[in-house]
């Protein structure tokens, strides 16, 4: 059983259960992927399988360094990879294996990684749910972040302080979400709740923890 | 757009035939309760005042007057508990959502049927 797959989001939906609740899902495309290649704690200190996502993506959009890892895998057409840690009792995996998302059933839990949509350089009220000040009446303060701390004493600005920047464009993880359906024939995982990222967008399945 | 492999997951969750009603219709949906191991239906009459969505998450939003009180229940349609939904009564309106019913009551809240 491999710790995880590589996927792309698809786009929400909703499902309905049998008892009639209606359940926000997420579809994914997920794998089919191949193992690429093995860490092991004798040459890299550590245990990782590296996985990569099969696109069929042409030769020639690959550098050489890309073409040439992944053939030594034996696969082809492989663009995305990402590694996952093996536990204690995980199944070992040898490079050339393929995971495919029949690995997966409906009630497992699974974190899903990905990375959040960009917002840019955001201001005090998106990025950090500031409140802001009134518009109209004569008010003169509308979004700026008011007050970040006190004067002669410290005579500097606490780390942490939460300012405007850079929000989104992170790789986020949304933990233990539960698979509502895999369908096999297309390679498709459905999770409930929403998943990081855009539609399109590369996610890692991790199976959870616990 | 919703993507295709999307809407293959979605379309296994529709129902094959949903009754065409509109706006301004009198309908009878006839919906699915549990009591203890024993089903049941129940039946809610009255005025659809507006339809939202599309495909698997498609709604009617059905308005009656009970005890003098008014009454809305929004149904989703492809849902497994609405059990049937019968048309009643059709009715001629000229827009899409009829929320101005909700100020209206009486006499003055009927519709015309439609030809």
């Amino acid at each position: 059983m491999s710790p995880g797959i590589l996927g792309k989001k698809l786009g929400m939906t909703q499902v309905f259960r049998p008892d009639g609740q209606v359940v926000p899902v997420t579809v994914l495309k997920a794998g089919p992927c191949v193992v690429v290649q093995r860490k092991t704690p004798t040459t890299d200190g550590y245990d990782a399988v590296q996985l990569g996502l099969v696109e069929g993506i042409k030769p020639q959009r690959l550098s050489k360094a890309e073409k040439g890892h992944t053939q030594k895998a034996g696969a082809d057409g492989i663009r995305y990879l990402s590694e996952f840690r093996l536990g204690n009792g995980s199944e070992d995996l040898k490079p050339g294996d393929r995971v495919l998302v029949d690995q997966f059933k409906p009630k497992d839990k699974v974190d899903v990684i990905g990375v959040s949509k960009g917002r840019g350089f955001a201001g005090l009220v998106k990025r950090h749910h500031f409140r802001g000040g009134p518009s109209t009446h004569g008010s003169m303060f509308h979004r700026a972040p008011g007050s970040i701390g006190a004067s002669s004493f410290p005579s500097r600005v606490f780390p942490g302080m939460k300012m405007a920047g850079q929000m989104g464009a992170q790789r986020v993880t949304v933990r233990n979400l539960e698979i509502v359906e895999v369908d096999a024939d297309d390679n498709l995982l459905v999770v409930k709740g929403a998943v990081p990222g855009p539609n399109g967008g590369y996610v890692m399945v991790r199976r959870s923890k616990g | 757009m919703t993507n295709a492999l999307v809407a293959k997951i979605a379309n296994k969750h529709k129902k094959e035939k949903v009754p065409a009603v509109r706006p301004g219709d009198t309908v009878r949906v006839q919906v699915k309760i549990r009591e203890g191991d024993k089903e049941r239906l129940q039946a809610f009459e009255g005025t659809v005042i507006a339809r939202n969505n599309i495909g698997v998450s498609y709604t009617i939003t059905v308005r009656k007057i009970s005890f003098g009180h008014g009454v809305e229940r929004i149904f989703p349609v492809h849902a497994p508990v609405v059990d049937k939904i019968e048309l009643v009564r059709t009715g001629r309106v000229r827009r899409a959502k009829l929320y101005y019913l909700r100020g209206l009551r009486g006499k003055a809240a009927r519709l015309r049927e439609r030809e």
